[in-house]
């Protein structure tokens, strides 16, 4: 057990800190967040993600820690937000890219092979484009600016604190508990920490209807497209290893909405309402770490899997706090230093 | 051994370090494959501002030669700044030159992959060109002054292995003092042991390896198999013939009758 009573201060709060801080107030400790923006907004990564909570496809390139704790992540959101979605993805590849989808299947478990009559049961608007397809029926999917809006009310609403400011990690009191959830801005405290550049956009295309997130593949362009409701759509998305956030290429927009083209032509008249940016914070192994040094613990790392992971850690970090329970990813550890 | 550009290579064994499942994930291939030479892309956009450092500074910590190349670059302009760029950030005069012409089989431009070889060459780089096995390509490669040449086995990430044995076995005859190396299309470590025993002087993959389910341990076959190719190169192989030649000699038989 972590001594608490000198205050909980959580810095950031993207998807990372806010599942921290309602974990911690399920356990009874009531943090304070510091956060540079007054609501939900671009500056964090979280904000541009996917919300698709898919472990089992995730499994295709993955470690199976991915898998294996991302399971749970539907379940702990719909307890928070009620915003889950649970209609499965669906997993395509045009004709020419068949092998694409064997090896997809072949690295992927609960998943069943769908005839082109299938894939017309469940996507009607996809007009029999498909002869093959792959349905992972367990797998859900979130609004993620919506959810982080939700549990930010909850958390106001359970007597939790947002300072608006910029933080100094150095400028805390002695005994005060710090964790640092800034993502990719901690990367001059945690040096092994690398940004991992993503392009997505976000279309209006009343004129389709999807049900649920898709997933075509393709050896060098993947894509996925999650129904956000109302005829929307958010397209996703690029990996780079650059911590560039700058501005997205016209070369990776272009891709994206090529292959949202080849998965139906009624994208060809959408509107594109945003180009989103941003950095993946991960570290060597893509899995999420948890350090303490002296009062900063810091929970990082997240890459591609906020909303699938965050629960996870979330849950092993108000452990540590409350019970002291070591969690499975604590990296290093040194409490008694001061830093 | 052939040096390429002055530099002799403990394995004839150069491995791409894109697409695997994580950076942990590529390191612990390299150590398995013991591969000499670890070739890296360059998106233009990264070598802005350094915002690729991270990465590259993993791929410096391989302690293998670097190649960079110029992947998916489509004219001689965008080849020949790329080059300039990856010289710049990997500090080195090598260069894999790669100018695609067709989107569908990433087939070479070779028209332009010789002008570019012959821009860069001029300028100092040491130019590894990724071309056909057309022997007149390569003859004009040499011309414009490269000194290694890396034809494809077959299109890029196809995993076809060699598809013109016959082109590559003439390549080899042609350019008995250039080394040559396989690159792309190698989908298995028996391609890649065949490769060798054509007499080439590497190979050069990726796809096969990273997207493998256990790339470390794909990288090592695939290092077996090339360690295998080339002893078996250097060993001389007996040859090929119509009938049988009995193994076991005449003289030692037993008489019956």
């Amino acid at each position: 057990m972590i001594n608490t009573h000198d205050g909980v201060t959580i810095v950031g709060a993207g998807v990372a800190g806010l599942c921290i801080a309602t974990e911690l107030v399920q356990r009874g400790i009531i943090p304070t967040i510091i956060e540079r923006q007054t609501e939900p907004g671009p500056d964090s990564c979280s904000w541009w993600a996917g919300g698709m909570l898919a472990p089992y496809c995730e499994a295709e390139s993955a470690d199976k820690e991915v898998v294996h704790f991302g399971k749970s992540a539907s379940q702990w959101w719909q307890e928070k937000t009620g915003l889950v979605t649970q209609k499965g993805t669906l997993v395509l590849a045009l004709n020419r890219d068949h092998s694409e989808l064997q090896r997809f299947a072949k690295r992927t478990e609960a998943h069943e092979l769908l005839s082109a009559d299938a894939i017309n049961e469940l996507e009607p608007d996809l007009d029999m484009r498909f002869s093959r397809g792959l349905f992972y029926k367990d797998e859900a999917h979130l609004p993620p600016r919506k959810a982080l809006s939700a549990l930010k009310a909850s958390l106001i609403q359970n007597g939790a604190n947002f300072l608006y400011q910029n933080a100094d990690l150095n400028g805390f009191a002695k005994d005060e508990l710090v964790i640092d959830c800034r993502g990719i801005k901690a990367k001059p405290t945690l040096p092994s920490l690398r940004g991992v550049k993503g392009e997505m956009l976000i279309l209006r295309c009343p004129d389709l209807s999807l049900n649920r997130p898709i997933r075509l593949l393709h050896p060098r362009i993947p894509l996925y497209i999650v129904p956000r409701g109302d005829g929307v759509y958010m397209l996703g998305a690029t990996m780079i290893e650059s911590s560039a956030k700058q501005h997205a290429s016209v070369r990776s927009v272009m891709e994206l909405l090529n292959s949202a083209y080849a998965l139906n032509p009624a994208f060809g008249e959408a509107e594109i309402l945003e180009i989103g940016v941003d950095s993946r914070p991960a570290f060597a192994d893509n899995i999420p770490k948890i350090t303490h040094h002296g009062q900063i613990i810091s929970a990082n790392g997240l890459y591609r899997h906020g909303f699938l992971l965050a629960p996870t850690l979330a849950i092993m970090l108000a452990d540590y706090i409350h019970q002291g329970i070591k969690p499975e990813w604590l990296t290093t550890c040194t409490p008694e230093s001061k830093t | 051994m052939k040096k390429f550009y002055d530099v002799s290579l403990a394995n004839p064994f150069m491995l791409g370090t894109s697409q695997y499942p994580s950076p942990a994930v590529l390191a612990k291939a390299f150590e398995r494959s013991q591969a000499s030479v670890a070739t890296v892309s360059l998106r233009r956009e990264a070598s802005n501002d350094k915002a690729g450092q991270d990465f590259w500074k993993l791929i410096q910590q391989l302690n293998v030669h670097i190649l960079p190349n110029t992947a998916g670059c489509h004219t001689v302009k965008e080849a020949v700044t790329t080059a300039h760029m990856a010289r710049e950030v990997f500090n080195t005069r090598w260069i894999k030159l790669e100018v695609i012409g067709e989107e569908d089989t990433l087939q070479p431009d070779v028209f332009r992959l010789v002008e570019a070889a012959r821009i860069l060459n001029e300028d100092g780089f040491h130019v590894f060109p990724y071309t056909t096995e057309d022997l007149v390509v390569a003859d004009r490669l040499v011309d414009a002054g490269c000194r290694v040449l890396m034809p494809w086995g077959s299109p890029i990430g196809s995993g076809m292995g060699l598809n013109n044995v016959f082109g590559l076995r003439a390549l080899r005859a042609h350019f008995p003092d250039i080394p040559l190396v396989i690159d792309a299309g190698l989908g298995l470590p028996s391609q890649a042991a065949q490769a060798m025993e054509l007499g080439m002087d590497a190979v050069l993959l990726n796809t096969a390896v990273s997207k493998a389910g256990d790339p470390a341990m794909m990288a090592e076959a695939f290092a077996l198999a090339i360690r295998a190719g080339q002893l078996a190169h250097c060993a001389d192989p007996m040859q090929v013939r119509d009938m049988a030649c009995p193994s076991t000699p005449i003289l030692g038989k037993a008489f019956l009758d």
